[in-house]
């Protein structure tokens, strides 16, 4: 086991808390770093992982963080992703249309956020639901600017002339854009602002009462949340070259759900896992279908039945998902002979309290 | 010195007078308590101080501010923090963090400049832990510094939970039935923190409770309502031996 001396203040509000972490995340880095020496098949997974979890971040901010639940986060892809084809082909610099693409979708985040001041649990599902339909519904019939149904070509991405059509320039981008953003989300986890989402999430009206203005911290929340989705969905769009209507259905909103639920909710490292759970899971099937007896393997809706059987476990037996056990087998690591096999047992609590509303 | 001044405070939900027509003052430096049986309108003060419902009528003056004009997040501001009943702490986070987030209303940063972590925001940071390890040595709670408030026994949360509103530095503080749950020994902590509070600190305590041994041990002067309507006020001794309030405890 670890026990860290602690000297000074400094050592809790710093991001790296003790050498070994040093020492992880920067051989993660280095690998990383060295990724484009994979197969391009496997870049260009790794470039979707990159993708997905910069949503998962996103996504994480607002329902793991700040608990409000989104089911419309395709939306925000979908605004992202259109931004950046319709820039793109009218000319504005990769740079320029990205943050365009941020701001949009952040705008868009504060305005499904207004009626999220009213609304908790399933009635903001509902809501975040029905703003996903809306946004696509836009998309689909604003045909002078997105092309509706015939969808939008993307061309590569080129900064200042320069083409970067490879796989690994566009991969380089996306991991780029993941690292500054989840440094961004750390630091203000360990600011104020950071606190007052949980605080959010647990009480409302003792955040309230210790200062947090609700509306505002909400709809930030809200909007950062779209902001880091719609620069996900820009990349999005040039990772799939192509951008119709169809993409950002509500299946999609439901996917990306799952994604922080599956690889935990309430931690970055679960928007992480998540999106690599949701990258690497239509893989593996594909690859078992060849050893599963025909009337299972070429079954259709054998994927989605997958998904939902691991939701429905992760939910039942690991709450906190692919991160929750991850923390438990390094629990039981580091305590290795003394691992208590009730360490983790799920505790009842028999205390009731009739919360203000 | 009048500290809060509250005149013809009434709240009515429906046809339900929870508070009626209460009047009271609470001065600078003293531990006023609220007594009353269950249902009397207590915690119904409380939130009506706390701007979580709105007044039917009547004024709530605060050091000279109208609390009615005041938005419910800057209650705290001002310097009021106050604690709940159930407790409301924040369950899933340590109770370091709960303790730093009742350094909220100090905070002079922005969204921006948090998802920077400028100079200014670490400055903050150090101040705000300073702040809080002083409420950390004066309720004992070192040994919880990291730990998770869902793991936490019933009484250490309701510690956390004073600890909380004390790292707002509030000049009064509403302690909403600090002893309720708590068994004899913890109680006793309790009143004795509420004295270090008034002595040490300088806070002006105004609080509900039911425990008499613990409100004669430490109040000042006391307030005794039912069915939203002061009954009796005066020292804990006056006020317990008051009529009204031996046939509204007694029935």
């Amino acid at each position: 086991m670890r026990f860290i001396f602690k000297t000074t203040y400094d050592q809790d509000i710093r991001l790296v808390k003790h050498g070994g972490q040093a020492f992880w995340y920067g051989l993660l880095g280095l690998a990383l770093a060295a990724a484009p020496l994979l197969p391009e098949y496997y870049l260009s997974q790794l470039t979707f992982v990159c993708i997905y979890a910069l949503v998962g971040v996103g996504l994480m901010l607002l329902t793991g963080y700040t608990g409000q639940i989104s089911l419309g986060h395709a939306a925000f892809l979908a605004v992202g992703a259109y931004t950046e084809a319709v820039l793109q082909a009218k000319g504005v610099p990769l740079g320029v249309s990205l943050i365009t693409a941020a701001a949009l979708a952040g705008l868009a985040g504060i305005v499904i956020g207004l009626p999220a001041l009213r609304l908790t649990g399933i009635y903001l599902a509902i809501a975040t639901i029905a703003f996903g339909f809306i946004v696509q519904e836009v998309v689909t019939r604003w045909e002078s600017v997105t092309r509706g149904n015939s969808g939008i070509t993307l061309k590569p991405i080129a900064v200042a002339g320069f083409a970067l059509d490879q796989e690994w320039q566009l991969y380089y981008l996306a991991l780029g854009l993941l690292v500054l953003v989840m440094l961004g989300i750390l630091n203000l986890l360990r600011a104020p602002t950071g606190r007052a989402f949980v605080a959010i999430r647990d009480s409302e009206i003792s955040a309230q009462s210790m200062g947090i203005n609700l509306a505002r911290t909400k709809t930030a929340a809200f909007a950062l949340s779209a902001a880091i989705t719609g620069l996900a969905g820009a990349l999005y769009a040039h990772k799939l070259v192509f951008v119709s209507p169809e993409q950002f259905n509500i299946l999609l909103s439901i996917e990306l759900a799952m994604m922080i639920f599956i690889g935990g909710i309430g931690s970055l490292h679960g928007a992480v896992y998540g999106a690599i759970f949701l990258i690497a899971l239509p893989q593996l099937i594909a690859v078992a279908k060849d050893y599963l007896p025909a009337a299972i393997g070429h079954q259709t809706g054998l994927e989605p039945t997958v998904f939902g059987l691991i939701m429905v476990l992760v939910i039942l037996f690991e709450p906190l998902g692919i991160y929750g056990r991850w923390l438990k087998v390094r629990h039981y690591l580091e305590t290795f002979p003394l691992y208590k096999k009730d360490s983790f047992r799920r505790q009842k609590t028999f205390m009731k309290s009739e919360r203000v509303r | 010195m009048s500290l809060l001044r509250v005149e013809n405070l009434s709240i009515r939900f429906g046809g339900i007078k929870a508070v009626d027509e209460v009047g009271f003052e609470v001065n600078q430096g003293e531990v006023f308590t609220i007594i009353g049986p269950n249902g009397a309108g207590k915690t119904t003060i409380f939130n009506l101080l706390s701007r979580i419902y709105p007044p039917t009528s009547g004024r709530m003056l605060f050091r000279d501010t109208e609390l009615t004009r005041v938005a419910p997040h800057r209650v705290a501001g001002l310097g009021i923090a106050r604690t709940f009943q159930n407790i409301e702490l924040f369950e899933h986070a340590t109770v370091l963090d709960n303790l730093l987030i009742g350094r909220h209303c100090h905070r002079r940063s922005n969204l921006v400049s948090d998802l920077l972590f400028l100079p200014g925001v670490q400055r903050a940071e150090r101040a705000n832990r300073e702040a809080v390890e002083k409420v950390i040595d004066l309720l004992d709670l070192a040994h919880y510094r990291e730990t998770r408030v869902a793991g936490l026994p019933y009484g250490v949360r309701k510690v956390v939970e004073l600890g909380r509103a004390l790292a707002v530095q509030p000049k009064l503080l509403l302690l909403d039935e600090p002893s309720s749950g708590l068994n004899t020994e913890e109680t006793d902590d309790m009143a004795w923190w509420i004295r270090d509070i008034r002595e040490q600190l300088g806070i002006t305590v105004l609080m509900i409770e039911h425990d008499m041994n613990l409100v004669g041990r430490v109040s000042d002067r006391v307030l005794a309502v039912n069915y939203g309507r002061v009954i009796a006020s005066g020292t804990p001794a006056e006020v317990q031996r008051h009529p009204e309030v031996i046939e509204a405890y007694l029935g």
